[in-house]
């Protein structure tokens, strides 16, 4: 009863706001996409915007911020560690472009 | 009763004290299981990254964003009719959350439809599994790996939203179902936030 009553309070103004926040963001990637830059800022731009895009929608439309930050911190820390073990391949496949493969 | 039982007794009631950070059990699983898919979906992404990056003749061959930028308009916005869905659920309004995770759901289908149209005209334009006429035949495979993987959670995700609105409508589940399957929904769209400017928007036709 005291959710219902503080959804009730609480209104949508704020997740419309939200919503258009999100909106913009993928926006921006669009524009990114036609920036004339090159493919690594390109990337760099558009995962920047990715993760500010998530981040929102993870926190608000997800709810996760109103959680318990026991919650909140579990689930970014192990997240957050898991994404970044995975980034060790990408000095390989930089290794594969400039040597065509034959590089030891 | 003897002070081994006490102790057990001790033990078992502060195991039992509560669900871990105080949330449903319910919802706890479907967070692990979103961590898990964020796990899986970033392996993909980040195999496509590796492929992309090592590959020099990598095709691009979108010459048009509008579709997917309808797409994107359109999951964007099925996250927001979620949101009003979990919202009246709470509220207690029956009839409002049934409608709201209906339109929801007819959001997924049309990004569907709109996905399964594009797949089919890259493939006929040439696109396989192994080959197209535009470059590397990795492409094929890392693209429809990538899409292929999340237009079956959106897939899953209508098919998931329609049943629990109709047993919520029935009175068999609550609100705390469709606040889960809302967790699930949000998340589709959030993978979509990635799945865009890697697969899309880094292969624009200039």
């Amino acid at each position: 009863m005291a959710i219902a009553a503080e959804q009730r309070r609480e209104g949508i103004g704020k997740y419309l706001v939200v919503y258009l926040c999100l909106l913009a963001l993928a926006g921006l990637q669009f524009l990114i996409a036609y920036q004339d830059i090159t493919a690594s800022q390109m990337f760099r731009r558009m995962l920047s915007v990715a993760v500010v895009e998530a981040g929102v929608a993870v926190m608000f439309f997800m709810h996760l911020w109103s959680e318990k930050r026991g919650l909140l911190l579990f689930v970014i820390i192990f997240t957050i560690f898991v994404l970044l073990s995975m980034q060790f391949g990408w000095s390989d496949s930089f290794r594969l472009t400039h040597c065509g493969g034959y590089c030891s | 009763m003897s002070q081994a039982d006490l102790t057990m007794e001790g033990h078992s009631s502060a195991l039992m004290a509560g669900p871990p950070f105080a949330i449903p059990t319910k919802k706890l699983a479907m967070w692990l299981f979103i961590i898990a898919d964020t796990m899986t979906f970033s392996a993909c992404l980040v195999a496509y990254g590796f492929l992309r990056n090592a590959t020099p003749d990598w095709p691009r061959p979108f010459h048009s964003i509008v579709n997917v930028a309808v797409m994107t308009f359109i999951l964007l916005t099925s996250s927001l009719t979620m949101f009003l869905g979990v919202r009246t659920a709470r509220i207690g309004d029956k009839a409002g959350a049934f409608r709201w995770t209906m339109i929801t759901a007819l959001a997924g289908i049309g990004f569907a439809f709109l996905h399964i149209r594009e797949w089919l005209g890259l493939i006929g334009e040439g696109m396989t599994l192994f080959k197209n006429p535009w470059g590397t035949g990795l492409f094929g495979s890392a693209f429809f790996s990538v899409t292929g993987l999340h237009i079956t959670h959106v897939i899953a995700g209508v098919i998931a939203l329609i049943v629990v609105a109709l047993r919520y409508k029935r009175g068999r589940y609550n609100a705390d179902d469709i606040e889960i399957v809302g967790l699930y929904w949000h998340f589709v769209d959030l993978v979509w936030m990635f799945v865009v400017p890697f697969v899309y928007l880094l292969n624009l036709a200039h």
